[in-house]
């Protein structure tokens, strides 16, 4: 495997790098889909649920549970990477470089390495498989990550492909790109779920990392083209469910040019054991999921100026 | 479906789902009959039952099903009359005397052969000596060695067959169920003496995924890789894999499996069936009418699992096997398309039936998304060929199942809020407390 440094977008022009490809999505757009995840995003979100699909270099992932003890990694390893601290065997990451040597002699597949780096043809080999439940059902394949614009030409490439094969495609994104990277590839996008957090500039940033601003400007031109966008927004209790929040998203969804509909998406706290895999700390600890109630006054509240509202 | 080949679904089918969603026999079970024509209402309503964790109805390809009973040579009326019984085996309703008789342990036939044909439970030589397995010099070898031993045993089992066919014909003669079964009355012949118009024997194979799998591992790290002698796998295998957990895993994790769509898994699966089918298919009974195979287990893959000792698939001694065509309990790791793709490479037209299990948590049915999901999986998988599939909501003892021991539920994907995930991969607590939410939902 190619040695990737740094937390810069992955990816060439024929390959990118995926850390995830799941069949049988039924949530990711109409139909049955296969959803395939890119590895690298450039938010941090504090509510991330994929933490490993966040650093674009493939990452070695401990499930600690499978481990059977028998030192398999701590002998092989080639940098020196692994050792026994209290009975486990640890990686020290700065000497890791994810050559994947300890995950395959890691016969209990308690070592997995998150990021493959694949080709297109690969990738879409894979798709092709369900093929006959697409036919069903009205399905194909979905893009998300990760942020499947930061590896802009494989994307690209990818799509482009799925639509040569004939394949409905989907794009979930964070919207987080240069204007550029969507104008290449939005004539092969056949509906964008596209986050929406936070509006104020300042809270984006916080939870975030980084501005929205060119992820608003994106969306209302993509809105403007006449792109069919489903808008997705992440429900965290304390950070996106407050009444300014929700109004000024409410606002700014019912001033797209194109009706999209809202998916709320309630926080959950799914992703706890995946931080502790990656030896990364969890900021939301003591935050819970949103009530029932919360949900419903959010949902009857965007319904009530107007928008369609999906709910999880 | 109707005689003529048209749908028959009505009103009275819809009363009958409701009455099955409100009285939830147990017995006898209900199961619906699908064709291309059916409407989607009717699966919807199916499904709708089959959500709140039932386990019913369970589902069958009627238009498959025609064609298994042409081809056992019934007339198109008759086989369009017909259908699934009992478990999954089909027959012309009212005109046919179709009977199970008897499962066939295909895992047990690779353990003999491993011990040149001594079954080391008993230590008795139940099977031909096939050879040390140690000399074999190919996986076809291997493969062959399979083959001698599955027909010895199916020669003995059709034996055994003729000898109670003739008990019942002679000594247990049945006048009352006679009068109701075309054509006893016209041929003047007992139900038991080839009377009906038609005489069908069915062997049923059990073990099919545990099968396939340990040949996989054999095929794949003795004679492919060479990383395992077949020393060390037999001694692996006596120990019950005591001390030889590295090797355990090797075989459970690194190996290609049936049930993910895996072309290096599948192969062998069809090679097994086909062997299966070669020895079975067309034998003559003594009721002038054929043998069929299904591959159905009832409840018997528990005790056969019990008479056989480690498997080369890392399954430990005294596990149950895999039941029906389903893959082993958690080798299926690429969700439930992979598995209905990985099934459906066995011709099941030439079955007189085949039983497929499908687990599911009770989230990814919950929603409109869920249960279309579902009609649309069993419209795909009987486009490609499946006869039967029945799909088990999971419940929170499952789940408690798993949670101990996750090496055999790998495959439960469980849906969380949005998020779809193992449940294996989950923390513990968020495993207690979709445990807790899963028990509060059970109907």
């Amino acid at each position: 495997m190619r040695r990737l440094t740094g937390n810069r977008p992955g990816g060439s022009l024929k390959t990118g790098i995926v850390f995830d490809i799941r069949r049988y999505s039924i949530h990711d757009g109409p139909g049955i889909r296969t959803t395939v995840f890119l590895k690298g995003c450039a938010l941090s979100c504090w509510w991330c649920h994929n933490p490993e699909s966040q650093a674009s270099r493939p990452e070695v992932v401990l499930h600690e549970a499978r481990c059977i003890r028998c030192g398999a990694c701590v002998e092989t390893c080639p940098h020196g990477a692994v050792a026994w601290v209290d009975g486990v065997p640890v990686t020290d990451r700065s000497k890791c470089d994810a050559c994947g040597t300890c995950t395959r002699e890691c016969h209990a597949e308690a070592r997995e390495v998150a990021g493959r780096e694949m080709t297109i043809e690969q990738v879409l080999a894979v798709v092709e498989r369900d093929r006959p439940f697409y036919d069903e059902s009205g399905g194909g394949v979905t893009l998300s990550g990760g942020e499947p614009l930061l590896q802009p030409h494989f994307t690209a490439g990818l799509l482009a492909a799925a639509k040569r094969h004939g394949l409905t495609t989907v794009l979930d994104t964070s919207g987080h790109a240069p204007w550029e990277s969507l104008e290449r590839l939005r004539g092969d996008v056949d509906l964008f779920l596209y986050d929406l957090k936070l509006v104020d500039a300042l809270r984006h940033r916080r939870y975030t990392g980084v501005s929205n601003h060119r992820i608003l400007a994106n969306l209302r031109r993509l809105s403007e083209l006449g792109h069919q966008i489903v808008l997705r927004m992440p429900v965290v209790p304390g950070i996106t469910d407050d009444p300014e929040n929700v109004q000024a998203v409410r606002d700014l969804a019912t001033s797209l040019p194109r009706l999209a509909r809202v998916d709320l998406l309630p926080y959950h706290r799914i992703g706890v054991g995946k931080y502790l895999r990656l030896d990364r700390t969890y900021q939301l600890l003591h935050t819970d999921s949103p009530t029932r109630e919360r949900m419903d006054e959010i949902a009857s509240f965007l319904a009530a100026g107007g928008l369609p509202v999906g709910r999880d | 479906m109707r005689p003529d080949g048209t749908d028959g679904v009505s009103e009275l089918t819809f009363l009958m789902l409701d009455v099955v969603d409100e009285m939830r026999l147990l017995q006898p079970s209900a199961s619906i009959q699908v064709s291309a024509q059916s409407p989607d209402a009717f699966l919807e309503r199916a499904t709708r039952i089959i959500a709140t964790g039932f386990g019913q109805p369970s589902v069958f390809n009627h238009d498959l099903i025609v064609r298994e009973l042409t081809r056992h040579g019934k007339s198109l009326e008759d086989a369009r009359n017909g259908g699934s019984s009992g478990c999954v085996e089909v027959g012309a309703f009212g005109k046919e005397n179709y009977n199970l008789t008897g499962y066939f342990n295909l895992p047990k036939l690779l353990e003999l052969l491993l011990h040149d044909g001594k079954d080391p439970w008993s230590g008795q030589q139940l099977g031909p000596r096939t050879g040390d397995p140690r000399a074999f010099r190919t996986f076809d070898d291997l493969f062959g060695a399979f083959e001698r031993q599955l027909r010895h045993f199916v020669a003995i089992k059709t034996h055994g067959n003729d000898v109670v066919e003739r008990l019942f014909a002679e000594r247990m003669p049945a006048p009352f169920l006679s009068l109701l079964i075309d054509d006893c009355i016209a041929t003047g012949r007992d139900y038991h003496d080839g009377g009906a118009r038609y005489n069908t024997s069915y062997i049923q194979g059990v073990g099919l995924g545990t099968v396939t799998d340990a040949l996989s591992a054999l095929r794949r790290h003795v004679f492919g890789t060479g990383a395992v002698s077949m020393e060390l796998m037999l001694r692996g295998l006596e120990a019950d894999f005591a001390g030889h957990e590295r090797l355990r895993q090797l075989l459970l994790n690194k190996t290609p499996r049936y049930g993910n769509d895996d072309d290096a898994a599948d192969d062998l699966m069809v090679r097994v069936f086909e062997a299966y089918f070669g020895a079975v298919d067309g034998r003559p009974n003594t009721r002038g009418g054929t043998y069929h195979i299904n591959l159905l287990p009832t409840t018997v893959h528990v005790y056969f699992g019990s008479v056989i000792g480690a498997t080369p698939d890392g399954r430990r001694a005294g596990a149950p096997v895999s039941e029906g065509v389903s893959p082993v309990q958690g080798a299926d790791r690429q969700g439930p398309t992979a598995v209905l793709r990985s099934v459906a490479k066995m011709d099941q037209v030439r079955t007189g039936g085949t039983l497929l299990n499908q687990k599911f948590t009770p989230a990814l049915l919950a929603d409109d998304a869920g249960r279309r999901g579902l009609v649309q999986l069993i419209r795909t998988y009987f486009r490609l060929g499946g006869h039967h599939v029945q799909f088990n909501v999971v419940d929170a003892d499952t789940l408690r199942a798993a949670q101990a021991h996750p090496e055999t539920h790998r495959d439960l994907i469980v849906r969380v809020a949005g998020y779809s995930d193992y449940f294996c991969d989950l923390g513990r607590a968020l495993q207690d407390e979709i445990i807790a939410r899963t028990e509060h939902q059970a109907v």
